[in-house]
């Protein structure tokens, strides 16, 4: 049996309300809000996030290969599936590639990832994130949000099994953007909802009911996603699905998060899931891809860390002149300091563990954690007697802190703090998502996975605290 | 194996400081040109009768900084850096080379010119790295000790600022008085507490100023001292550590001291012969980059005991007329910090107090100065303590 055996999540802590684009632009003033990444956060740094709550929840930790999937890749000709694995510290024995083009990318690579087990593999990662850009004024501007979602595919411990799935590939022009465009071209709507989208999903999805011999009726949850909502709701009516079982299109509260949206609607579902339960995952994008996933007894002990809801629930506003400046769209005047200087790959490589998946050091004379990794300990001076001591998953507790407000950044002030780590250890470091006015000594945070700058197309990834979310 | 000291056997037979300031009309040689000659008139030598020199400045390659525009003639010339305390390294250099023998006579120059970078403070180019260290400012890496301190004492966040807006109410009101300071006027209170927001709780009149300046001191062998002068000052301690950085990396540390200074300032102390920093010393020049700073110092310079240094500030007993007065010049905060020059314009206050020569802010019958000097940050710096005394004080 080959599925899912765990997953994750992820929805930025910023909220972009619609009604605040529609007072500066005076366009039609919409419900809901949209997630916003944070002027720190890419589609790489999302993924990780929902990769990590994905792989702690995982029962066993043997990933073999790992897909990363976007349509907003941080680099262009640089595997970005390297960083996400080096970040969730999986080891370098690891098949990766890129999967992106497409906001159909997300559900390509959770295909992929169940063929690499079905031929053998023990488990595969498939990663997605995404941070759609729209230019001020389009809708999807309004309709688009940001997010991630995370799955571990095996065959040991399945919760759900990937049943059957069924895959159509038309060219057409839809939506299009070249690689050094921001923001993407659109053909008329009508045209790619009749003459595609609509046809394709409503194929797929006959045609993966029909290798999975289910009907509509016996589906309990019904995942579906197009870049036009109308094609969903065009090919629920055509095939009789029943309405009170659809997913949550989540439209109100994160926005359509490209490639990661169905991935995301599905984590969410899952939330719910019982055993037994059939749920059928379609997307139309390029074409179309449906899977049948059958929910096992495997989820009545399964533990998630942080659900779409938990994530939905934890929040801060952002304003639309701030979300405007974090995307650059605006262009404001730099802080009168020096620009970052871009990192040096040799240190970089030298201290991967250290800077991506956030290891420290342990004194095995003395038990000090300690972090940079050290080689004489801080506490005893002992030499080379240090073990690796990973921090990223531990909480800690702000020692003190200050608001910068010189320090080069997208949203000063910065909040810098000094951690205390359970269980030891000490870190000076840049706090995230949080109002600044309300943080104090002895608040309890816990690590994230951030874009701290980029200089000369170097990103500079690095780790922050944050408020636990 | 100890710091054995070099007490009452080197002298300072000159010095030299520029005014600090905003030196747009001065280039770095000129500022230095300025300070040596200073100090050369000061001691009443001529060039030639150096025969070494350690120059202080950051991010300069060699010696040849300074003997280039002195023209110096085939002399060995040093270049020396250990961050904001690096003027006091070119002292401590120089100083050394004498009390060795090597030489019989030394300058010690420091010179930094901030303002011509276009940016607000001190610009370092970093050697390549893995982009993992902080981007903390400077303000924003001292201001770490306020809130640590106020918790630790129950002060009131608000009392807490009002006790560093004294800090700096006092410094100005000494820089008043001082005609090289950057800025000559008092501020009032009212000011200070209200200042634009820089890295909270710290304001912007919380920080040193940014300018340019250049310090020289000429040091020889004690026993030569009277030839060139008939009040030389006399070393009697000097003492510089480097921090293993344990505050960054270890729980214990607190956020309300600098470890690196209670050692430095453990072992002048003990070089100078000195039991009670607060009754026996007549006035300190201490590193007063950012407010907290100051107060914390007070108590690991042993002028103040722990927790109590908050009391002392209100007191005013670290005013002009209080019982230890501290930066009786006006400190960084009325000079600003122009990085290679503090340490020595820090010793040129001790030079003019002790010899009588500080004017409208002179104190009465002094005998022991002090100063103090750091480079780093709250958990990870160096520092610098010196200890000068009239003859036989």
């Amino acid at each position: 049996m080959v599925g899912i055996v765990s997953y994750g999540s992820y929805v930025p802590y910023r909220r972009l309300k619609r009604s605040a684009i529609a007072q500066v632009l005076g366009v039609p003033s919409e419900k809901g809000e949209r997630a916003v990444a944070s002027f720190d956060e890419d589609s790489v740094s999302m993924a990780v996030e929902a990769a990590r709550d994905a792989l702690r929840a995982a029962p066993a930790k043997s990933v073999e290969a790992l897909f990363f999937a976007t349509t907003t890749p941080p680099y262009a000709d640089k595997l970005n599936a390297a960083l996400v694995g080096a970040a969730a510290l999986l080891p370098p024995e690891l098949r990766a590639a890129d999967c992106t083009g497409s906001v159909r990318a997300g559900v390509s690579a959770f295909l992929q990832a169940a063929d690499a087990v079905r031929g053998g593999g023990k488990q595969a990662l498939v990663a997605i994130g995404d941070a759609r850009l729209a230019a001020p004024e389009a809708k999807a501007e309004r309709t688009n949000g940001d997010g991630a979602a995370a799955f571990v595919l095996g065959s040991e411990g399945v919760i759900a099994e990937v049943v059957a799935s069924a895959s159509l590939t038309r060219e057409f022009l839809d939506t299009w953007r070249q690689p050094d465009e921001t923001f993407p071209h659109s053909w008329e709507e009508r045209f790619a909802l009749t003459q595609a989208y609509s046809p394709l999903l409503g194929k797929a999805v006959q045609a993966v009911l029909q290798k999975a011999g289910v009907q509509p009726g016996d589906l309990a949850a019904v995942v579906l996603d197009c870049p036009n909502p109308r094609a969903t709701a065009d090919v629920a009516k055509r095939l009789k699905l029943e309405p009170t079982r659809f997913a949550d299109p989540l439209a109100l509260t994160v926005g359509q998060t490209g490639a990661a949206h169905a991935g995301l609607m599905l984590a969410n579902v899952l939330a719910a899931a019982k055993p037994g339960d059939r749920v059928l995952v379609a997307l139309a994008a390029d074409g179309a891809d449906a899977v049948l996933l059958r929910v096992t007894d495997a989820i009545g002990a399964y533990k998630q860390p942080r659900s779409v809801g938990r994530l939905i629930e934890s929040k801060g506003e952002v304003g639309y002149g701030t979300y405007l400046k974090w995307r650059e769209i605006l262009p404001t005047e730099p802080p009168r300091r020096p620009d970052p200087v871009r990192p040096g790959a040799p240190p970089m490589l030298r201290s991967t563990l250290w800077k991506h998946g956030f290891v420290g050091t342990k004194c095995t004379a003395c038990g000090t954690p300690q972090l940079p990794p050290q080689r004489i300990c801080v506490r005893c001076a002992a030499k080379d007697e240090m073990e690796p001591y990973p921090f990223a998953d531990r909480t800690a507790r702000i020692a003190t802190l200050t608001l910068d407000h010189l320090a080069f950044s997208l949203n000063p002030p910065t909040v810098s703090v000094v951690l205390d780590f359970d269980g030891g250890g000490r870190f000076l470091c840049e706090m995230t998502d949080c109002d600044p006015a309300a943080v104090a000594i002895g608040d309890e945070v816990e690590m994230t996975f951030r874009r701290m700058f980029t200089a000369e197309g170097v990103h500079n990834y690095f780790w922050k605290a944050r408020p636990r979310r | 194996m100890g710091s054995n000291g070099i007490k009452d056997r080197v002298a300072i037979i000159g010095m030299g400081c520029t005014k600090f300031g905003e030196h747009w009309d001065k280039s770095a040689d000129d500022l230095l040109v300025d300070a040596a000659y200073d100090a050369l008139g000061s001691a009443g030598i001529e060039p030639n009768d150096v025969d070494a020199y350690w120059l202080g400045t950051l991010g300069q390659l060699s010696g040849l900084t300074l003997s280039v525009p002195l023209k110096i003639p085939y002399k060995p010339v040093t270049h020396v850096e250990n961050y904001c305390a690096t003027g006091s390294e070119s002292l401590r250099q120089a100083c050394y080379a004498v009390a060795s023998g090597a030489y019989d006579v030394a300058m010690a120059i420091g010179v930094e010119k901030l303002k011509d970078s276009g940016y607000s403070g001190l610009v370092g180019a970093e050697p390549p790295n893995d982009g993992t260290n902080s981007s903390m400012t400077a303000p924003a890496s001292f201001s770490l000790l306020a809130p640590a301190y106020f918790k630790k004492y129950g002060l009131d966040p608000k009392k807490g600022k009002e006790v560093l807006a004294r800090i700096a109410w006092k410094n100005h009101k000494n820089g008043a008085r001082n005609p090289k300071a950057q800025f000559q006027a008092e501020v009032p209170m009212e000011a200070i507490l209200a200042s634009p927001k820089v890295a909270e709780p710290l304001g912007i009149m919380d920080c040193s100023g940014v300018s340019d300046g250049s310090a020289a001191a000429i040091v020889v062998r004690a026993e030569d001292a009277k030839k060139y002068c008939k009040d030389p000052i006399y070393i009697k301690a000097l003492s510089f550590v480097a921090g293993p950085g344990a505050g960054h990396m270890d729980t214990d540390y607190d956020f309300t001291t600098f470890r690196e200074v209670v050692a430095s300032a453990a072992d002048a102390y003990r070089q100078a012969g000195i039991t009670d920093a607060r009754k026996q010393l007549s006035l300190a020049e201490v590193h007063d980059c950012f407010t907290p700073t100051e107060l914390v110092l007070y108590e690991d310079l042993g002028f103040s005991a722990r927790g109590t240094a908050w009391k002392d500030v209100l007191d005013g007993f670290f005013d002009l007329e209080g019982g230890l007065p501290v930066n009786p010049d006006g400190g960084l905060k009325s000079f600003g910090h122009p990085i290679g020059a503090s340490g020595l314009r820090m010793m040129y206050e001790c030079w003019l107090q002790l010899r009588g020569e500080a004017g409208p802010r002179q104190i009465k019958n002094p005998r022991l100065g002090l100063t103090h000097n750091l480079g780093g940050f709250p958990g990870k710096c160096v520092s610098f303590v010196s200890v000068v005394g009239r003859e036989g004080a």
